[in-house]
């Protein structure tokens, strides 16, 4: 029969529970409250520069969300940022457009229709795709995709649809797999009770189980907007950066990380050209915060950080 | 008869698509691939990789923005994978479902999926300005770091929550504790998951561009690949000094476009990324089998 431990074992053992029950709980806290603490200190550093624009400069918010006047350079200068979010918009829209239907597709394919080759050939080229840096796309979309636009269709060849085709390539991966997720996490009794009542295959995926997916495909669709949206040089380096709204898909424009990139190297901190580009980052993030909110909404509750 | 025809018909179209569109995506990625190997194969070679580059004239290398971009993996993974697996340890662990939670969670989606320029900025503002470091590869670390926690932290969570109940709960009523479990038992079984997640991180790092023009800068100064002093400034090793990688490299001389043949280093530099790409690919499929073995089979 064991004597009850002393005292001071006891208070051995609870030095040792502190030591390693409370320092690792509190450091790993601290980590993660840190990560988490990371955004609000990003977020609030941005507007700061970002609305000085508005509080030091007296640049309206209207004019800057609202006018197609940029002059930053002039005697009266005109900071009006809409070429630049309209090209934003246009080029991730189109992306997304081309985008999708192949990734619903391919997201059918691997799920549904060959999950072993899905699994042994298209996961891995996925991942691989994912991998490829965006300048590496750039770079691609400026020494092929470019010059064979100006022979097919004219131009410079530096355009609205060169941008658009390599968001659409870069957007593809987080769509696919986001999707296949969507359809992977059916239960099997959709696809069994579809196949009882003697749907073919495609009636099965096409009426049971893609609405069913829809909202996990929808995730999917906006988070791949919301990386298109952000990219900045696969763009810079194919759209020709022309301070205009495009008439035709052929045409150059510009977008928001575009200017970003290039005028950030040569304006002099302080000056309102410079803060307007920082209003134009606030603006990113704001968007960016928007499109994950929309994410959440769209998609089922999922568990996991992303 | 006909209506009983036409949706098998309409099955095999469609299943035939399917086929077709995911052929063509892989084979998108063999042409894709294969055109970097191919345009850049007269510039695998010794003397491109680690040769100084050329300001002005043709047949310059890529081997001080080669190897900064290596370091800069290296310096940001030596903060983020601590920070990281601590992060996702918490989350899997310790975070009790509420509202604080979720707060924590909606912020740190959201830095996941921030635009890469606007962390670049935001590293330019706090690790370039108000530090007075100017560009600085240790600059450019902290800001791919602030890119890379997040996917550390959230392949980390997701690999431990994905161990067993059993497991957890077998050590518990041997009478470990709980941090006991976590770095004895839940962290090993969770090892290959957290370890592909770091590879995945540092391939991006590795070829990342937007965050590092304004942060590591666009420039290198002249390095001295025989002095391995880290404070002296012509060493390779110091982590204060101007550092311009390999996927920025091939950003800038294509807007600057002074050296004559960019195109050729362009394609080089490209297709050494799109190697790293395969081989960083490859490597995590190897350790997170390889270590799967070793840590006793659960899912990675």
């Amino acid at each position: 029969m064991a004597n009850p431990p002393s005292r001071k074992v006891l208070g051995r053992i609870n030095l040792y529970y502190w030591k390693h029950e409370n320092l690792g709980r509190g450091l790993v806290t601290g980590f993660g409250i840190f990560l988490a603490g990371l955004t609000l200190l990003m977020a609030g550093f941005l507007a700061v520069k970002g609305l000085s624009t508005f509080l030091v400069d007296h640049v309206s918010p209207l004019e800057f969300l609202f006018s197609t006047k940029w002059s930053p350079d002039a005697d009266v200068p005109a900071f009006g940022a809409l070429i630049f979010i309209v090209g934003s918009i246009l080029i991730s829209t189109l992306a997304l457009l081309i985008s999708t239907p192949f990734s619903i597709s391919t997201a059918m394919f691997v799920a549904e229709i060959s999950p072993n080759l899905g699994r042994k050939v298209l996961q891995p080229a996925i991942e691989i795709f994912v991998g490829i840096p965006s300048v590496v796309y750039g770079w691609i979309g400026l020494s092929v995709l470019v010059p064979f636009i100006r022979r097919s269709f004219g131009g410079l060849g530096f355009s609205l649809l060169a941008g658009s085709l390599v968001l659409a390539l870069m957007i593809f991966p987080t769509i696919t797999s986001l999707a296949a997720d969507a359809f992977r996490a059916l239960p099997t009794d959709f696809r069994e009770a579809s196949y009882a009542l003697g749907a073919t295959r495609w009636q099965t995926v096409r009426k049971v189980l893609l609405p069913a997916a829809m909202p996990g495909i929808l995730t999917g669709v906006v988070l791949g907007l919301a990386r298109a949206f952000g990219e900045a040089l696969a763009v810079q380096m194919v759209i020709g950066n022309m301070i205009r709204i495009p008439g035709k898909l052929t045409d150059a424009t510009v977008n928001l990380t575009s200017i970003i990139t290039m005028d950030m190297g040569n304006t002099a901190t302080g000056t309102p050209w410079n803060d307007v580009l920082w209003s134009m980052a606030l603006l990113l993030l704001m968007i960016s915060f928007l499109f994950i909110l929309l994410a959440r909404t769209t998609g089922q509750k999922r568990r996991s950080l992303k | 008869m006909r209506r009983r025809i036409r949706p098998q018909i309409t099955d095999r179209i469609a299943t035939a698509t399917l086929y077709l569109v995911a052929g063509a995506f892989v084979l998108l990625l063999v042409a894709f691939v294969g055109y970097f190997l191919y345009s850049g194969r007269s510039e695998l070679n010794f003397k491109f990789l680690f040769t100084e580059p050329a300001f002005s004239t043709a047949g310059g290398g890529i081997g001080p923005e080669l190897f900064n971009s290596i370091y800069l993996v290296f310096l940001s993974g030596l903060i983020s994978v601590p920070i990281g697996i601590a992060a996702g340890i918490y989350f899997a662990e310790y975070a009790k479902p509420g509202r604080l939670t979720d707060f924590l969670r909606l912020s740190i989606e959201t830095l996941s999926s921030l635009p890469s320029i606007v962390v670049g900025l935001f590293g330019f503002l706090v690790f370039v300005i108000l530090t007075g470091w100017k560009f600085t590869l240790m600059g450019g670390a902290l800001a791919v770091t602030i890119l890379n926690l997040p996917v550390i932290a959230r392949t980390s969570e997701d690999a431990i929550r994905s161990v067993p109940e059993s497991i957890k709960e077998g050590s518990l009523a041997l009478g470990a504790t709980r941090w006991q479990t976590i770095v004895r038992v839940l962290l090993p079984s969770a090892l290959p998951g957290i370890v592909t997640g770091i590879i995945i991180a540092s391939g991006r790092a590795f070829g990342e561009a937007a965050t590092l023009l304004y942060t590591a800068g666009m420039s290198s100064p002249r390095l001295d690949f025989t002095n391995w002093n880290p404070i002296s400034a012509t060493s390779p090793l110091n982590p204060f000094r101007p550092a311009e990688t390999l996927a920025v490299y091939i950003w800038k001389i294509n807007s600057e476009g002074l050296v004559p043949d960019a195109r050729q280093i362009a394609d080089g530099a490209s297709a050494v990324l799109i190697l790293a790409v395969l081989a960083f690919n490859l490597l995590a499929r190897f350790l997170s089998r390889l270590l799967g073995r070793r840590f006793g089979g659960s899912r990675s």
